[in-house]
């Protein structure tokens, strides 16, 4: 049984919760004080993971840090039906490399704006919500092309990979770092997508598809 | 569109703000209270020290409940009651501070709300089809507002929660920018868990919301009650942030409330009745 060292608000926790729900996976949560407690920064926790961070997998003595390497993991042990994590086809396969490592861009520009606004983190707020937007106008011109070749997801294919999951939380969660998705119409649409994936699960402040008062 | 700028409302510039919780202070702290540049920290012996950012003049600065507090007007002589923090069996801490787009009234409304909880806090605080929010009252008390006799069906009311209950509530505003409420305290039928919003107004539509607990749960740790409260307060956030306008209007025809709304009606009527402009679109004044 996986257990993950887990903090509710984290959206590279969240990418784990929601990759393990989709692919129907059972773990276990550890809650990490991460704040107020900075559990993850104490010596205790540096015995988990030396850089201080959250999410770290335990799959039963296997111990795996850093949210889009777990991604990566999870899929390639737990998807029997290799395409979360396209190791079959080498340009899906590359592509899949490509958008995550833009994940990594998103999470350090929206989701670190989004840490500055709700939890006081000392981002440079200005350079990171334009980097953010930066990223987001990419991400929308491309998914805008892919939706005219009758695609959903950010890699080829008819089937969403991690990518996508490694991206939705930035993306879902941006406006709580003050960056609006408002003119990116193909961004938003693709989080609708991912919220229809099934087995799809919310964390606090990402409202389901048909959940909201709204709907 | 609002400026955000330096409260000239005497009525919200005299009171005491929460600008954080005392265990969480380290080194001083910028920030801006009422659109005000100012510091914070805690001077030898953990007094409490506040000051302007421009010239560095001292301003008033105080610890209450666990929370250092600072006012850039002439706030009163103390911080309003909270007779529960004297009963030696509550644990008193901050569940913790978020940063919120959105002015101190609306997130102070926002809390004194029932009706949202199945559709917000789904499987926690409510769940449908227990939609109803059946009858209350709201009274005057000491220049204070209370809403009394508060029901509602939860599946999961708090940390220590083993079973559904229909949890009794009430509401206490004593303080135009924070409120208290007091609900069913599992494992103790005769008496109520107290918690409370204390919000630290950045400007008139950004803040910081403390919540404060003074909880008698014997069961849980201080962790998996912040853990339980957090999730409460980050499923609320997308809700109180797309709130348009951001500053809560004041005038009745502005909003249309419906009967469940009695607490928020009594509230926007008190901060009008007090004179209050900051942080909200007085009426008359759209």
């Amino acid at each position: 049984m996986i257990t993950l060292y887990d903090y509710e608000l984290s959206v590279n926790c969240y990418k784990q919760r929601l990759m393990m729900a989709i692919l129907g996976v059972e773990y276990t949560s550890v809650p990490v004080d991460f704040y107020p407690g900075w559990e993850h920064k104490s010596a205790e926790f540096a015995k988990i993971n030396p850089l201080g961070h959250i999410p770290v997998i335990d799959d039963d003595g296997f111990m795996l840090r850093d949210a889009h390497a777990i991604l990566v993991y999870l899929a390639s042990r737990y998807d029997p039906s290799r395409l979360w994590y396209p190791v079959d086809d080498p340009c899906r396969l590359g592509e899949t490399a490509q958008w995550m490592l833009f994940a990594e861009g998103t999470t350090n520009t929206a989701s670190s704006a989004r840490l500055h606004d709700n939890l006081g983190y000392d981002f440079d707020i200005d350079a990171v919500r334009a980097g953010a937007h930066k990223l987001f106008r990419v991400m929308d011109e491309h998914l805008w092309f892919r939706e005219r070749e009758g695609l959903d997801w950010v890699v080829s294919g008819a089937h969403p990979t991690i990518a996508d999951i490694a991206l939705f939380p930035d993306v879902a969660l941006s406006e709580e770092g003050g960056i609006s998705r408002l003119d990116y119409p193909a961004l938003r649409r693709w989080t609708d997508r991912v919220r229809r994936i099934p087995g799809f699960v919310t964390m606090p402040g990402v409202i389901a598809l048909g959940e909201s008062p709204w709907d | 569109m609002s400026v955000s700028g330096v409260c000239a409302d005497p009525v919200v510039r005299d009171q005491w703000y929460a600008l954080a919780a005392v265990d969480e202070i380290g080194a001083d702290v910028s920030t801006r209270l009422l659109g005000l540049p100012i510091g914070y920290g805690l001077g030898p012996g953990g007094a409490a020290r506040a000051w302007r950012a421009d010239d560095g003049a001292p301003i008033p600065a105080r610890v209450s409940y666990g929370y250092l507090w600072a006012s850039v007007g002439e706030p009163p002589a103390e911080v309003f009651d909270v007779p529960e923090t004297r009963e030696p069996d509550r644990r008193i801490f901050n569940a913790g501070t978020l940063g919120l787009a959105v002015s101190a009234p609306r997130a102070v409304e926002n809390f004194l709300d029932i009706a949202h909880f199945p559709y917000v806090h789904r499987g926690l605080l409510g769940d449908e089809p227990h939609t109803e929010v059946a009858d209350y009252d709201v009274v005057d008390r000491d220049g204070e507002i209370w809403a009394l006799g508060c029901r509602f069906h939860q599946p999961r009311a708090a940390a220590a929660s083993t079973e559904e209950v229909v949890a009794q509530y009430q509401y206490r505003v004593p303080h135009p920018y924070c409120a208290m409420l007091y609900k069913s305290a599992p494992g103790h039928p005769d008496r109520l868990d107290a918690m409370g919003i204390f919000t630290h107004p950045l400007d008139d539509e950004r803040i910081r919301a403390h919540l404060f607990l003074c909880l008698l749960d014997d069961v849980n740790t201080d962790a998996t009650i912040r853990r339980f409260q957090q999730t409460i307060l980050a499923q609320d956030m997308p809700i109180l942030e797309n709130q348009h306008p951001k500053r809560l209007p004041l005038d009745p025809r502005a909003e249309t409330p419906v009967r469940c709304d009695k607490t928020a009606i009594a509230y926007r009527r008190w901060l009008s009745s007090l004179g209050v402009t900051y942080g909200v679109i007085p009426a008359g004044a759209g």
